[in-house]
């Protein structure tokens, strides 16, 4: 159920995230051990480009790559096909998608 | 050597695709005695209704194969011994494949996806011609021999958890035959060859579980082939995107 393309946009997806989940580990673990307040979190992230381009990439590099792997899941496991499939694949980037971008705009938008 | 018991308790199963039915037999057991030799004392003593397929009993033809205790097999050259649960077996029609009646499977769908890998011959020149000659130092012939032994047993393919749940995937035997025509320098068509296992069932499904290479009889590694097919699919992709 992968051909060539979405093979190669779950590899890729996946070589993306490796560093942004590192980094994400690397913030939760600072955050939580210096004992960051939201609102100083918010102080931090709030008009931030750089949290903005680092959780965006993330976001979108997780919703691509999970799309494809519950896609293969679920042809491997529930023998969904076709084109139900294919709107499955696309429905579960898109919510991943919408929930993610709408938590990133909520902490980086100024 | 002495063995412990007389009998073996062997169950098979019969019956043709939605009317299976497994039947239980009471086999001698021999000091030397292979699982085809059961299959074959079942159907030569006790019911000569049993259909099974083998041709040439020494490992070469790869038409015996069958699932022993759920494990498939070539069965002429399994010993019971090796494979029997304390002196019992149970033997069935190779995995993944329909089941023509009893032990005798469809080997269609399985052949149908050596073609679909376009995993056939792709000739460079006339019969006039001379031919390339074989180097056993190039690195690519050295590659194409690592899996030119496949007997076409179907091993592999009952062996595979991604036949098993996604139907239209190709399988290990026909990507790795692919993959020693890819390599072999006698082969003129290597981006049909490329393009055949780039497809939805193609070698981008396999997750390299290995059970291919663990079960193949002839000791092959399908999964490091179908490692280089994804390899070399990848290399001519991205080729293809810097010329465009």
């Amino acid at each position: 159920m992968l051909d060539l393309r979405l093979y190669m946009a779950q590899r890729l997806s996946a070589l993306v995230m490796a560093p942004l989940v590192l980094g994400h580990i690397a913030v939760m673990i600072y955050a939580i051990q210096g004992g960051l307040s939201t609102t100083e979190i918010l102080g931090r992230t709030q008009g931030s480009l750089l949290w903005f381009l680092f959780y965006g990439t993330f976001v979108l590099a997780v919703s691509v790559h999970a799309a494809i792997g519950l896609r293969v899941i679920v042809h491997e496991w529930l023998r969904l096909r076709g084109i139900a499939l294919d709107v499955l694949t696309w429905g579960i980037c898109a919510a991943l998608l919408t929930l993610g971008l709408s938590a990133v705009f909520a902490v980086t938008l100024p | 050597m002495t063995r412990t018991r007389d009998m073996l308790q062997v169950t098979v199963q019969r019956g043709e695709a939605g009317k299976t039915r497994m039947q239980r037999f009471d086999v001698p057991a021999r000091e030397n005695q292979t699982v085809l030799d059961v299959v074959s004392w079942i159907q030569q003593e006790a019911d000569p209704t049993l259909s099974y397929r083998f041709a040439c009993r020494v490992g070469m033809c790869g038409s015996c194969a069958m699932m022993v205790n759920g494990v498939p097999r070539w069965t002429c050259r399994t010993h019971v011994s090796r494979v029997a649960n304390d002196g019992r077996l149970d033997i069935a029609p190779l995995r993944n494949l329909p089941v023509i009646k009893d032990l005798a499977t469809d080997m269609d769908p399985f052949f149908d996806k050596w073609v679909a890998a376009e995993a056939r011959h792709h000739p460079t020149r006339g019969r006039l011609e001379e031919f390339d000659p074989i180097t056993p130092d190039n690195p690519e012939r050295a590659e194409a021999n690592l899996g030119i032994e496949c007997i076409n047993c179907g091993i592999c393919y009952a062996a595979c958890d991604t036949v098993a749940g996604n139907p239209d995937y190709l399988g290990p035997a026909a990507l790795q035959r692919a993959w020693t025509l890819l390599n072999d320098s006698r082969d003129a068509d290597r981006p049909t060859i490329l393009a055949a296992v780039s497809g939805k069932g193609g070698c981008h499904n396999c997750h390299s579980m290995g059970s291919c290479a663990q079960y193949c009889p002839n000791e092959l590694n399908p999964m490091r082939a179908i490692a280089g097919l994804k390899r070399e699919t990848v290399k001519a992709a991205l080729r293809g995107k810097r010329d465009a």
